[in-house]
């Protein structure tokens, strides 16, 4: 027997616990995707209920259905054009007021509406009491008491849900708002040209779509008069005559007025449901914020946490990414031994292992991080991050809440330009993505502390910070330089909520820390996976190399050199011989490898783009690097790694002995550090750039401009320092 | 006086919100209507927003925002 399927969609404002529900009714099946066309996040699961199959959709949390964000016109389509059997609007208890302002909507949209009454138990503590049946009474709407973080209601409220999908009844046209009389009669006046011809249909409530046209709603407009065409002149004429004379009568424009009088509507019911006993309320939230927001500590403390985050991430990261490394490593010898010599051999330990390898690393870090980030999310202390660098991020043109995706930068490029999407104008979020890579990632972090390590010494940590520094002075200047240039226009409004602080729920915690983490695994799986591929083609081909010398031979005469040497020799000095025979040995091996870098076609395409990379100190091997680069930013490393001819086998030492012997100065190293934080993006944030902004064309421009931009520090740095001689 | 003009702790009635559409209309949604109480919380450590309470709830404006909100102590 196949089960019966309903839709039910679950609407409310942000911060209302709408995630929390989600979570618990779904738990961890959920599917993360976007919703079509547009960069807004679409979360759905599926669950079996009381003999039904339930399809639970988590719209976007907004405050209303006017169609100024992403977030309500996505939220607002759906529930027009899907029709989910119901909806069930979350209801934050202790923020009824507001909460209803998004409920009078959904009742006018003339969907099966439930309303969820969650953390009634929060209300009731600062003193507030409803009275639940008298505001299901008064909206003609089933109301549900939920605890989200208890995990309480959640079968009532599918029980509720399922039997008002059942019901036969439709949405009941009954107690919605109604407004003065000069709007109701536009309202009629414009329902009876829409609601009555003979060109097709509106697939919409008529009254609703009458307020929508009234509100000069440009969407509903479009598509009332693509379904009425004969008649398209006729209802324009009568929408302009109606608002005018509204805008004669009230002085405002009528949809100023209607939010007016949806308030007002609001508080009549306020007045019936919601009592406040005079009990003084303790408000811990408050008190927090008096200490985290507060004049003289709340920066100090900001930088704490965000110190904090990143020692956390960076030295509790440090263990398991050593066990791991551990475990590469032996995978990598069980296969060197298990297998027999051949290409495939090279291709799987060389290519695949050891380029996979070098990013999973990464993983721990990743997973601290975004655990972090999402502890500060739920919280609510991002909100707080938002308002005390709000005075900042306006002087680069952006809003406060770009600090977020900025922030997140330092981890990955990658989600961090998909956090841009909390961000409601389009211009911010454009800003605020082309400037992002220009926060130095952690998988940069292995480049500086290889280079750093080898040329800097003791001042290492201090060159570092520097280059750090550098990103984020130069995502200053751009974004400054972007905002009076490319991207004009006024800022975003910064209406933000700051909602109380909550005690998060660990099982929140992880579903967020492992949605993050898949998007950094899944490019691990697809475009890590095959740049590893090209690149290690494009240094194991040509399979056969003229060498300069026969390395075979020298081996072996070196060898029987040392031969005839260590019996000779005293006891004591046999072992220090037999060091010495290794060390020469390796010392060939090595070379050979180099040689056979040199000679492969990514030597040779290292070679042709050397001239390009020469004005600022770097060599081909280097430039053969950085173009590998463009993979990950991580790959850097392994090749130079393999183009240096370092002794695998040791620690990371050997790579910086070896780019020191090769001759390469402390200026140019600086210069690649530069050059590694400033260059064109890797090849998956390139693709969440893309995505992201849904034009190519700004994915090409960050990449020319990020490219250029790199060039012409990197020469400054080299040119310049050898100018002043350093 | 305008809203920006307030200084922290003090509570005030909302007499007219003007500004541009978009942002007027937001604020307007989000509650700040004629006839609203307001109660300034503080201004952030680099005195630019401004946390306020309204309708119980805790919202953040920018100063040149607040600036479009005339009040009334």
């Amino acid at each position: 027997m196949t089960l019966k399927r309903l839709s039910i969609a679950l609407a409310g404002n942000p911060n209302s616990g709408k995630t929390t529900i989600f979570n618990n009714l779904t738990g961890t099946r959920q599917k993360v995707g976007n919703w079509p066309g547009v960069t807004v996040e679409k979360k759905e699961g599926t669950i079996k209920q009381s003999g039904y199959e339930l399809k639970i959709i988590d719209l976007p949390g907004t405050y209303s259905l006017t169609p100024f964000s992403i977030e309500e016109i996505v939220a607002r389509d759906y529930i027009l054009e899907e029709r989910p059997d119901v909806v069930i609007d979350i209801i934050d208890a202790s923020n009824l007021e507001r909460s209803l302002y998004l409920a009078t909507q959904l009742r006018e949209i003339d969907c099966k509406v439930l309303f969820a009454l969650n953390m009634a138990d929060v209300a009731r503590g600062r003193g507030v009491k409803i009275d639940a049946a008298k505001l299901s009474e008064l909206l003609a709407v089933p109301v549900v008491f939920t605890i989200g973080n208890k995990n309480k209601g959640m079968e009532t409220l599918l029980e509720k849900a399922i039997a008002l999908a059942e019901s036969d009844s439709a949405a009941p046209q009954k107690r919605k708002v109604k407004y003065s009389k000069d709007i109701e009669d536009a309202i009629s006046k414009i329902e009876k040209i829409i609601g009555n011809h003979d060109a097709g249909t509106i697939p919409y409530n008529i009254r609703w779509t009458a307020i929508k046209l009234l509100e000069d709603d440009k969407i509903v407009k479009k598509r009332v008069l693509e379904k009425t065409v004969n008649i398209g002149e006729k209802i324009l004429k009568e929408i302009d005559h109606q608002r005018n004379f509204l805008i004669d009568r009230f002085d405002d424009d009528p949809e100023i007025v209607m939010t007016d009088e949806r308030y007002g509507f609001i508080a009549g019911i306020i007045m019936e449901v919601l009592t406040t006993s005079t009990k003084q309320r303790v408000d811990i939230s408050r008190n927090i914020d008096l200490v985290l927001t507060n004049r003289f500590i709340g920066f100090p403390i900001f930088i704490f946490f965000i110190w904090a985050m990143f020692q956390l991430t960076f030295t509790l990261g440090t263990y398991p990414m050593n066990w791991i490394e551990s475990g590469i490593k032996l995978l990598s010898s069980v296969l060197a031994h298990g297998l027999p010599n051949n290409i495939f051999k090279d291709f799987l330990i060389q290519g695949v292992i050891a380029g996979v390898g070098s990013v999973i690393i990464f993983l721990p870090n990743i997973l601290i991080l975004f655990f972090c980030i999402a502890l500060f999310e739920d919280t609510g202390y991002m909100a707080r991050a938002a308002f005390l660098m709000d005075k900042i991020m306006h002087l680069i043109g952006l809003h406060g809440k770009s600090f977020i995706p900025m922030l997140m930068g330092f981890g990955c490029n990658v989600p961090a330009i998909m956090a841009s999407r909390t961000l409601e104008s389009e211009k911010d979020r454009t800003l605020t993505i082309l400037i992002t890579p220009f926060m130095s990632c952690s998988a940069r972090l292995p480049v500086y502390i290889i280079l750093a390590g080898a040329f800097f010494g003791a001042r290492a940590g201090t060159v570092i910070f520097g280059i750090y520094l550098l990103g984020i002075v130069l995502s200053i200047i751009t974004g400054r330089l972007f905002r009076s240039t490319l991207l004009r226009g006024a800022d975003a409004p910064f209406v933000m909520e700051l909602p109380p602080y909550r005690i998060p729920m660990i099982k929140s915690l992880l579903i967020h820390m492992w949605d993050r983490s898949k998007i950094f695994l899944r490019k691990m799986g697809g475009y890590i996976l095959i740049g590893s591929i090209v690149v290690w083609t494009l240094a194991a081909f040509p399979r056969h190399i003229s060498y300069s010398k026969d390395y075979a031979s020298e081996i072996e005469q070196v060898k029987r050199s040392y031969q005839v040497e260590i019996p000779a020799a005293r006891d004591s000095e046999k072992s220090v011989i037999k060091q010495k025979m290794d060390l020469a040995v390796s010392r060939l091996i090595r070379s050979k490898a180099a040689e056979k870098a040199e000679k492969s076609y990514m030597g040779r395409i290292g070679k042709v783009i050397e001239p390009v990379f020469a004005p600022i100190g770097i060599d081909w091997r280097g430039s053969v690097a950085l173009l590998t680069g463009f993979v990950a930013k991580e790959i850097v490393v392994s090749t130079m790694g393999i183009l240096y001819a370092a002794d695998e086998k040791k620690d990371s030492k050997a790579l910086e002995n070896a780019l020191v012997s090769s001759g390469m100065t402390p200026l140019a190293a600086l210069a690649m550090m530069v050059f590694v934080l400033l260059y064109m993006p890797c090849l998956a944030t390139l693709a969440a750039i893309r995505r992201e902004t849904s034009s190519l064309k700004w994915m090409i421009f960050s990449i020319s401009y990020s490219t250029m931009l790199a060039w012409i520090m990197a020469f400054l740095v080299y040119q310049g320092g050898n100018m002043i001689g350093a | 006086m305008l809203l920006s003009e307030m200084k922290a702790k003090q509570t005030a009635t909302v007499v007219r919100v003007g500004g541009n559409g978009a942002l007027r209309r937001r604020i307007l949604e989000m509650g700040i209507l004629k006839g609203t109480r307001i109660y300034v919380e503080k201004y952030a450590p680099l005195k630019d927003p401004v946390e306020l309470i309204v309708k119980g709830y805790h919202i953040s404006l920018r100063v040149e925002e607040a600036a479009q909100i005339t009040v009334e102590l």
